[in-house]
């Protein structure tokens, strides 16, 4: 069973990507004999058939874990992993209404860098602590996922409404903006294959300090631009000759794993200008202008509708996981509904930002452009949640 | 926008945007061909129409959504601020003033002073919910009174510049002869759409999924009824208590604020076995499987003050014990030690006289041993600590126990005084003595933590939010959409309008009109 387990997961990685390539093909391709239009409907089923056997797998590998751990929305990795199912279902939903095999180019990626970040976890089969044993733990979980999911693709096609449009309008405010975002999209991407690789090469590399009177080891996965302040090099793996901290880290950042968070920060946005600079380098266009000719035949309205109707969707089953459930679980566990505490405060914040986007869609006619900037704000709000409150800001849900 | 009589001769209310008989736009001082603003069908709202008196201007105040969206973002922003830092009850402290400062320096200094430390509880936060439940009753009752009369009292006869200016509308030559065969199918096939059709003379209204409409308003109600929840418990008294208790196991002790007294018969924590760990988290510390306090409640008689069992049963995490409102959560756990056993030992014989048993929280002045031995508790200090050079205890909780002792025996001159400090080696005061005290075992306890709630809130909080999820799925899953036929001097007008998903209903638009021989094509890309 945990090799189906393993196989299963490996394969839905592959399933996903190859997805990937068959939308982009779908969008990019001239067209040979057989004309544009034919080409662009073929190399779209391709995509969708195995964005659908994906998720297919997908479900296969969830099955599999809980058979062999008995649940599995209990740590980050499994969190995540999720979330990429819940991506990739909710677009596969909103292409079964609207057939735009654009969007599929711009949400498989996503789902595929989820599911490698989500392997940048340990991921083993961990036994739940007691407060997480609890039914209400999966229901709570999966909804917020699901809800969750919905919310980025509307996100992905608030993105696409933006470089359609801007690609019309070079010369906005919205132009330089969305290419700063494509850029932190970038370091996103940066950081993700960078843990990805040196995850593949098993690179190690502990350093010891001071932490409050404790002598603590902080273990890095990535090379160390800047190791812990006045830490000592305890072991290191040399990458290319480089084994020691370039710096160290600044004596205010005081924090337990505060090196080693500023590690990845640094790796991240070094790695992202870098893929920043190849793109640009190599292709001699602003990174919007690179993925305008993908989205050009898309209507606006049509884009703009989607992204809206995608909210739609995920609004009522975020609030549903994330406020109600999430009340009703933390009644049962603590006795309180809500406790306050940075992850519940912050589920409250992203359905406050939500609730505020309907309100000014539907009253103030807040369509289209604006519209697409609060679709992208939203998902940066879920990932401050998903990530910046795990890392930084750790509250009672230790766990996800 | 003073003229509200609409040129098909009906008088309309001040404020109103479409006629309310043929909804030809009124005020067209701006006469432009976009889609008309079909909001609340065009009716005059309440807060349009009056504005005079104090009620008046606030009224007009909350039921703007504008202000709505400000509350809600100003609520958002705030919220942000207090996740910055750990609010005060999560805090390793109950000194908040000295803590931030101290952890956090200016900035935690700073957070304190400006109440971000205690933000969801401050009368700021309080207000601004109470100020958004205020907004949300306003704010529907100033709409949806307004659209209810108006889908009530639809004609199904419309102006053919209200139909052309829909934003998906289409206009046909057809002739006199063939418009009624067609207007038929038309209906017919919108019907087999889930339309439901009126018609009157050459105009066809087809409507469906109107109670969608409905879906935000009844989602309003469901917050303002949560909201109203939350509020109760404060104004309520004994409407709400969230209080904790610490119990060792073997005793039993009075609910704070209740007439209730709870028993720990037994608690005991479970840990996971090596064998259900992961391999990779060998050198991890052991995880915890499970915490349990078998726990038994009483009702004290108020007349004869007896202890009267009332239930029992077992509490762990995420499965509290329940007796009526009352609930006993368990939240903590920890071991204490309770009692030491002493070997009193004659280092002349080099023999173990007796052993003794002192009771951490209720010493024994005096014990009597085998062979005449007395031993006298002179001093005791349950939390030891040197203040100068003064022995001193910091608690009344056994957590650095320290003892001088007299020890009395037959062969004895005088008594002998013996010092015992935990943690300490006092050989070298204690050196001259002839009965040394030796520590034998110490006698730990479980103590369980239980926190005490009562929340006669929670079926209206609950209640509250079920019905906010209904209103939700009614508004988001379903769509209210109407089609607007007439024909009239030789052409056809087709107008339709929704309220979300626009896709959807060009796309049915389509479907019903082919099939009624009307090929027209209402999609965007084709327009
Ligand atoms: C945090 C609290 C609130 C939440 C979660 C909330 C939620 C919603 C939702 C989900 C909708 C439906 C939006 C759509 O169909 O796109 C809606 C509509 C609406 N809300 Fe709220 N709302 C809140 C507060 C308010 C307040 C304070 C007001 C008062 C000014 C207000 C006024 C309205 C109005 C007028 C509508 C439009 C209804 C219609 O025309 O169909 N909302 N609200």
């Amino acid at each position: 069973m945990i090799k189906v387990m393993e196989y299963s997961l490996l394969a839905t990685f592959f399933f996903y990507l190859l997805s990937t390539v068959a939308f982009v093909m779908a969008v990019t391709g001239k067209g040979s004999r057989a004309g544009k239009e034919v080409h662009t409907r073929l190399w779209g089923r391709r995509g969708i058939a195995l964005a659908i056997g994906g998720v297919a797998l997908h479900v296969l590998f969830i099955v599999s874990r809980v058979l062999v751990g008995g649940h599995f929305t209990s740590n980050l990795f499994e969190f995540t992993a999720f979330l990429c199912f819940a991506i990739v279902s909710s677009f596969i939903i909103l292409y079964l209404i609207y057939r735009t095999i654009t969007l599929g180019a711009f949400v498989m990626p996503l789902g595929v860098i989820m599911l490698a970040y989500a392997s940048v976890f340990p991921r083993d089969v961990e036994p739940l602590i007691p407060a997480l044993q609890s039914y209400w733990l999966h229901i709570h979980v999966t909804t917020v996922a699901l809800g969750e999911g919905a919310l980025a693709v509307g996100f992905v096609a608030g993105l696409i409404y933006l470089i359609r449009w801007v690609g019309e309008n070079p010369h906005s405010a919205t132009a330089t903006w969305l290419e700063v975002i494509l850029a932190i999209i970038l370091m996103v991407v940066g950081f993700v294959l960078s843990s990805f690789i040196f995850g593949a090469m098993d690179y190690q590399a502990a350093f010891q300090h001071n932490f409050e009177g404790r002598m603590v080891v902080q273990e890095y996965r990535m090379p160390a631009f800047v190791g812990p302040h006045e830490g000592v090099t305890l072991q290191a793996d040399s990458f290319l000759g480089w084994k020691e901290p370039l710096m160290e880290a600044p004596s205010w950042m005081k924090g337990e794993e505060a090196a080693k968070k500023l590690n990845s920060v640094i790796w991240s946005v070094l790695s992202g200008l870098l893929l920043y600079g190849l793109l640009r380098g190599i292709l001699r266009k602003r990174v919007y202008e690179i993925l305008h000719p993908l989205v050009k035949s898309l209507h606006l309205e049509t884009v703009d509708e989607i992204s809206y109707r995608a909210i739609a969707i995920g609004y009522p089953i975020f609030t549903l996981g994330g406020l109600i459930f999430a009340m009703i679980w933390a009644h049962e566990a603590w006795g309180r509904f809500w406790g306050w505490d940075p992850k519940e405060t912050w589920a409250l914040i992203t359905w406050l930002f939500y609730s505020a986007y309907l309100h000014l869609r539907l009253s103030r006619g807040w369509h289209g452009l604006k519209s697409s900037w609060m679709a992208v704000g939203g998902f940066v709000v879920i990932l401050i949640n998903l990530i910046a409150i795990n890392l930084v800001i750790a509250g009672l849900h230790s766990y996800a | 926008m003073e003229n509200t009589k609409c040129d098909c001769g009906h008088n309309n209310p001040v404020g109103t945007v479409l006629c309310e008989y043929c909804g030809k736009p009124l005020d067209e001082s701006g006469r432009s061909d976009p889609p008309l603003e079909m909001r609340y069908e065009g009716r005059a709202r309440r807060s349009q129409t009056r504005n005079t008196t104090l009620f008046d201007r606030v009224w007009n105040f909350f039921s703007s959504v504008k202000v709505a969206i400000w509350m809600i973002l100003i609520t958002l922003v705030i919220s942000i601020l207090g996740t910055l830092l750990p609010q005060e009850q999560s805090i390793p402290s109950n000194r908040p003033e000295i803590y931030y400062a101290q952890k956090y320096g200016v900035w935690g200094d700073l957070f304190y002073r400006f109440g971000l430390s205690n933000l969801y509880e401050s009368p700021v936060y309080i207000a601004l919910l109470a100020a958004i439940g205020i907004s949300l009753v306003v704010c529907s009752l100033d709409r949806v009174v307004p659209l209810y009369h108006a889908l009530k009292n639809q004609k199904v006869t419309k102006s053919p510049v209200f139909i052309t200016r829909q934003r998906v509308t289409r206009t046909e030559p057809v002739s006199v002869g063939e418009k009624e065969a067609l207007l038929d199918r038309l209906a017919e096939n919108l019907s087999a759409k889930q339309y439901r059709i009126r018609r009157e003379g050459d105009s066809i209204l087809a409507e469906k999924g109107r109670f969608s409409r409905w879906g935000p308003y009844i989602n309003h109600i469901g917050l303002i009824l949560f909201l109203f929840g939350v509020l109760m418990r404060h104004l309520i008294p004994g409407w709400y208590l969230d209080e904790s208790v610490f119990v060792r196991e073997g005793e039993t002790e009075k609910l704070p604020g209740l007439n209730y007294y709870v028993k720990n018969e037994k608690a005991s924590m479970e840990l996971y076995d090596p064998g259900e760990m992961p391999p990779s988290s060998e050198n991890r510390q052991p995880v915890v499987k499970k915490y349990e306090t078998r726990a038994v409640l009483y009702e004290k008689d108020r007349e004869t003050g007896t202890l009267k069992e009332v239930t029992r049963g077992s509490i762990r995490v995420n499965h509290p014990l329940e007796h009526e409102d009352l609930q006993l959560f368990q939240a903590d756990f920890n071991t204490e030690t309770r009692a030491i056993l002493l070997n009193v030992k004659d280092k002349k014989k080099d023999r173990v006289v007796d052993t003794i048993r002192v009771d951490l929280f209720d010493p024994k002045p005096e014990y009597k041993l085998n062979g005449g031995v007395k031993v006298n508790i002179l001093n005791y200090f349950p939390d030891f600590v040197m203040e100068g050079n003064r022995p001193a205890t910091k608690s009344e909780n056994p957590n650095r126990p320290a003892f001088i002792f007299s020890v009395d025996a037959p062969g004895l001159k005088q008594p002998e005084k013996s010092w015992l400090i935990s943690g300490a080696n006092l050989d070298d005061i204690n050196r001259e003595n002839r009965y040394e005290m030796e520590l034998k075992k110490l006698e730990t306890v479980n103590v369980s933590g239980l926190m005490v709630r009562i929340d006669k809130s929670l079926p209206v909080i609950f209640l509250g939010g079920i019905i906010s999820m209904i209103g939700l799925v009614m508004g988001f899953f379903w769509h209210h959409r109407r089609v607007w036929v007439r024909w009239k001097e030789g052409n056809l007008y087709i107008g339709a309008h929704t309220n979300k998903n626009w896709f959807g209903l060009r796309r049915e638009l389509e479907q019903a009109a082919e099939k009624a021989e009307l090929p027209l094509s209402f999609s965007l890309e084709k327009r």
